[in-house]
């Protein structure tokens, strides 16, 4: 379903893909020219989708929400990350290239597996609450929370898991067991929330080496391109101070 | 072939799905969960503006309880809810949003103290109390009596979802990623698992399991305007109708959203008119006040819905070259506030629209929002006709929200449904009756079916265009089986839903991939799709009476007395173009409330014979109770307690209510 429409001005893009499905026998990495009109409040998940339907049925993406909120669409757009179901095409110059993240398992032209990815990571992490009691009784009326620390921690909450992140970080392109921007944001919040019963001590053991903060070169292509605007540059030093003390002191 | 052995198999990774398979893994069963996408993707994350929960800690909030959920739930259901499912649901939402503060949800907060609010266009002063100082806070939302959507900023969905996946995660729960069930197993009236196809290796594999369960959200994307995620596409639906033996419930129950962004479709919360936001006309005049003086902007979502695609045939909308669309504005509600608590709004307005929501309005028009039918199952979740069949959550009717879902309680479903039906699978698996017996000749023949049905779509010579086809459906869906319809339109759609039908036996694609390939995925969904849109047209075809959502022009008033009952649609022969229809009513004698005015809306409507008898007894026993308390009260009109999992009953306790 295409939802654009053509407009007055009627730009010809071309969308420069990179192309290559690992499974497909014969398959070979390379840069594919797609010929599309502009239509008015075109972004490229309309974009993609109409090449796909009316001219290149192989093509692949993940996309979702459309909305900017799930995270599956992230890509590079001209060798920046960023989430192309929110890109307008108007905001581009008339070529526009896309890329796969890389970083991440290729399923396929410009899908990757992030999920999987961040599914090991919060693993490895450990990305959840520590401290839930067993049996809870529900009944009772909840603990207090101070609404400005709730709110700190929405902040941190709002990753999207899109992979922007890590696809712009050296670290990460550098060293594969790097937990990225993600992985530091997400042991962040977890520090943040005095409902968890860990210490720094126990964040060191997760994030206290070169795998963690201090792999971090501080180049902060995290910071620039989140999409949701995550306070990363903040939190990672922050993180890194902390850190630095638990592995002084220890 | 292989095949994957499994307590519980989960089809859906969305709130519901995970918190069923949570509730399996605290009862040692070992579950599986099914999703296209990774599980935080999935459709709840999209939730902005909160989830109803009776807690009553603002201000604004307080004398909030069971009771009155219930009534705003019912009432909001125009009288097709189940309305001992509404009490199971009212008095397990506060345990949910309490049991999500624990595992790490970071709810907004109550400050203390005095704060200014916008309601009905002016600022009010709101002083909030010290003992609710850092307790959930509620906002307002439609349809209801009190404050009670509790809420975080406006992108709660994702924090739930967010901490719900954490826990899977936690607890080890397997999630398999981008794989699609394409087939229920069943046999003889029980349900065994599913084929499922692997939608990266295109591997068509077999998950037997105990006990099944449907979590796979809505049907949005049958519509061409949808704020559905293009995921929701009704093929969980489509999973039971194709069994031939259950039923789906109340199909024609559709609602559409007053403000998806125009002409996207993309949601923006009714967040925004509860916390003040209002509606505007082609000339800037508030509009809502005139239509609906009781509840303006805050009426019920079918009546706000009606009441703009009305104000726009009369001539009062913007004209674009897309169309015509409304105002939404939130201007008056100040900077501060659309940046703490709409954010996403305001992330979406920047992004799709261009424009900065607190200096410019926003141009909304009514879209698809969510399926109020789904698989019918009894108040266990499970279905009627198939044993080990469950279904949960937004895909279900179970019933809770007969015609029209009141905003904030689809997000509190997914939790609730998930406590509550996981508890039942729970107890089902603990049965004998839930061991596995099917043969696995049974199991091979089911696989082998559906790999001759992908390659026949891969290897045959059809000539048709799946992605035509689609377009075509949703263009008859939107057009004719919309928010305003008529016995004529329906016909139409019908007529032109089965011609697409048949047509669809004959897709062919072009590109032929077994692996990884959308063009595959649009063809065998859309055969799929077009079941579940017959489902909904003809449902609405034959119900000849509006009813919530449910407006028919030809038949515009409620008409208790024939159609107090639910659809049934059942797909009974592979090679139908029509679901086969029944009905089941619903029993007034029984009712807690019995059916009268909403409240909001038209004042007219048919009676149930049954209606008047009721309600006199009903005001008897309220009579008679005296100084009993509330709950003893409600226990004598239609007693339900009995219903929920055993750890699920007990009091929710609030600030100063002397219930602990």
């Amino acid at each position: 379903m295409i939802s654009a429409q053509p407009t007055e001005r009627g730009r010809s893009l071309t969308i420069r893909v990179l192309r290559y499905n690992p499974q497909e026998p014969g398959s070979v990495p390379r840069l594919q020219d797609y010929a599309v009109e502009e239509a008015e409040g075109m972004t490229l998940y309309l974009a993609l989708s109409e090449i796909r339907e009316r001219q290149d049925p192989s093509l692949m993406f993940d996309f979702v929400c459309r909305a900017g909120i799930c995270g599956s669409c992230g890509m590079l757009i001209n060798g920046r990350p960023g989430l192309a179901c929110r890109t307008l095409t108007r905001d581009l110059a008339p070529e526009i290239t896309l890329a796969p993240l890389p970083g991440f398992e290729l399923v396929a032209d410009l899908s990757v597996n992030t999920g999987k990815w961040m599914r090991a990571l919060s693993e490895r992490l450990e990305t959840w609450l520590h401290g839930v009691e067993d049996r809870l009784d529900l009944g009772a009326i909840e603990r207090p929370m101070a609404p400005d620390l709730a709110e700190r921690i929405y902040e941190l909450d709002r990753c999207i898991d899109c992979g922007c992140c890590v696809a712009a970080c050296a670290s990460a392109q550098m060293r594969p067991d790097f937990v990225g921007a993600v992985g530091l944001a997400k042991i962040a919040r977890f520090r943040l929330d005095p409902r968890d019963t860990r210490s720094d001590a126990d964040h060191f053991e997760l994030v206290g080496g070169d795998d963690g903060v201090f792999g971090c070169m501080a180049l902060l292509g995290c910071h620039d391109v989140c999409p949701k605007g995550l306070p990363l540059q903040t939190q990672i030093a922050y993180l890194r101070r902390r850190m630095a003390r638990v592995g002084l002191a220890g | 072939m292989r095949i994957l052995y499994t307590d519980v198999l989960v089809i859906g990774a969305g709130l519901t799905g995970l918190r069923i398979a949570i509730a399996a893994r605290a009862r040692g069963l070992d579950p599986i969960v099914l999703s296209v996408v990774p599980a935080k993707r999935s459709h709840s994350a999209a939730a902005q503006g909160g989830m109803q929960a009776s807690l009553a800690n603002v201000v604004k909030g307080i004398g909030d309880n069971e009771d009155v959920h219930f009534a705003d739930t019912v009432r909001g259901s125009d009288w097709g809810a189940d309305q001992q499912v509404v009490r199971m649901f009212v008095a397990t939402a506060p345990k949910a949003a309490r049991e999500l503060a624990a595992w790490g949800v970071p709810w907004t907060r109550v400050r203390a103290g005095e704060h200014e609010v916008v309601i009905n266009g002016e600022r009010v002063r709101l002083t909030e109390r010290a003992q609710a100082h850092g307790l959930i806070a509620q906002r307002n939302f439609g349809g209801t009596e009190k404050w009670r959507t509790c809420y975080v900023a406006d992108g709660t969905g994702h924090a739930m979802l967010s901490t719900m996946g954490d826990r899977t995660v936690a607890l080890g729960i397997p999630v398999h990623e981008r794989r699609e069930a394409l087939a229920l197993l069943h046999d003889a009236g029980r349900c065994y698992g599913a084929v499922a196809r692997d939608l990266v290796t295109g591997e068509i594999l077999a998950y037997v399991a105990r006990a099944t369960a449907i979590a796979t959200g809505g049907a949005g994307r049958l519509y061409r305007v949808s704020t559905n995620a293009v995921i929701c596409q009704g093929t969980g639906h489509a999973l039971v109708l194709e069994t031939g033996c259950a039923a789906l419930g109340n199909m024609e129950a559709v609602q559409f959203h007053p403000t998806g962004i125009f002409p996207a479709g993309i949601l923006v919360t009714e967040g925004c008119r509860g916390d003040g936001g209002v509606l505007r006309d082609a000339d800037g005049h508030r509009f809502m006040p005139s239509y609906e003086p009781e509840r303006r902007e805050l009426a019920s979502r079918d009546v706000v819905a009606r009441r703009m695609e009305e104000h726009i045939h009369r001539g009062k909308g913007v004209e674009t070259r897309f169309g015509r669309h409304l105002w939404l504005d939130i201007t008056l509600l100040g900077r501060a506030h659309i940046e703490r608590n709409l954010r996403e709004v305001k992330e979406i307005c920047e992004h799709f629209l261009g424009i900065d929501p607190a200096e410019r309005w926003i141009p909304v028009r009514p879209a698809q929002h969510y399926t109020m039918g789904g698989v019918r199952t009894d108040h266990t979740g499970e279905s009627p006709w198939l044993k080990g069949l469950f279904a949960a959550g937004e895909a279900a009717c179970w019933d809770l929200h007969g015609f029209n879902r009141l905003g904030g309680n689809s997000i509190a479903e997914t939790v609730v449904a998930g406590m509550i039906v996981g508890e039942f699978i729970g107890d089902f698996c603990a049965r004998a009756e839930s061991q596995v017996d099917i043969p696995v000749g049974l199991v091979r023949e089911a696989v082998e079916g559906e790999q001759a049905k992908i390659d026949r779509l891969l290897e045959g010579r059809g000539t048709e265009s799946a992605e035509a086809l689609r377009a075509a459906m949703q263009n008859v869906m939107t057009d004719r089986v919309g928010i305003f319809r008529t016995g004529a339109d329906l016909e139409a759609a019908v007529d032109e839903l089965q011609r697409l039908l048949v047509r669809s036996r004959d897709i062919g694609v072009r590109y032929r991939a077994r692996g990884a390939n959308l063009e595959l995925v649009v063809a065998y969904r859309t055969q799929k799709m077009l079941r579940v849109a017959l489902a909904i047209a003809y449902g609405a075809l034959m119900r000849t009476e509006s009813r919530g959502a449910h407006f028919r022009e030809d038949y515009p008033r409620r008409n208790d007395r024939d159609w107090l009952r639910r659809t049934l649609a059942f797909w009974r022969g592979e090679g139908d173009t029509l679901p086969t229809l029944e009905y089941e009513d619903l029993e007034v004698a029984r009712m807690e409330l019995p059916p009268g005015w909403r409240g909001y809306g038209a004042r007219d409507y048919i009676e149930h014979p049954d209606t008047v008898p009721r309600a006199a007894e009903v005001a008897r026993i309220r009579g008679e109770a005296g100084s009993v308390d509330r709950l003893a009260l409600q226990r004598s009109l239609m007693p339900y307690d009995h219903l929920l999992p055993e750890g699920l009953r007990g009091a929710n306790r609030r600030i100063g209510e002397g219930l602990a």
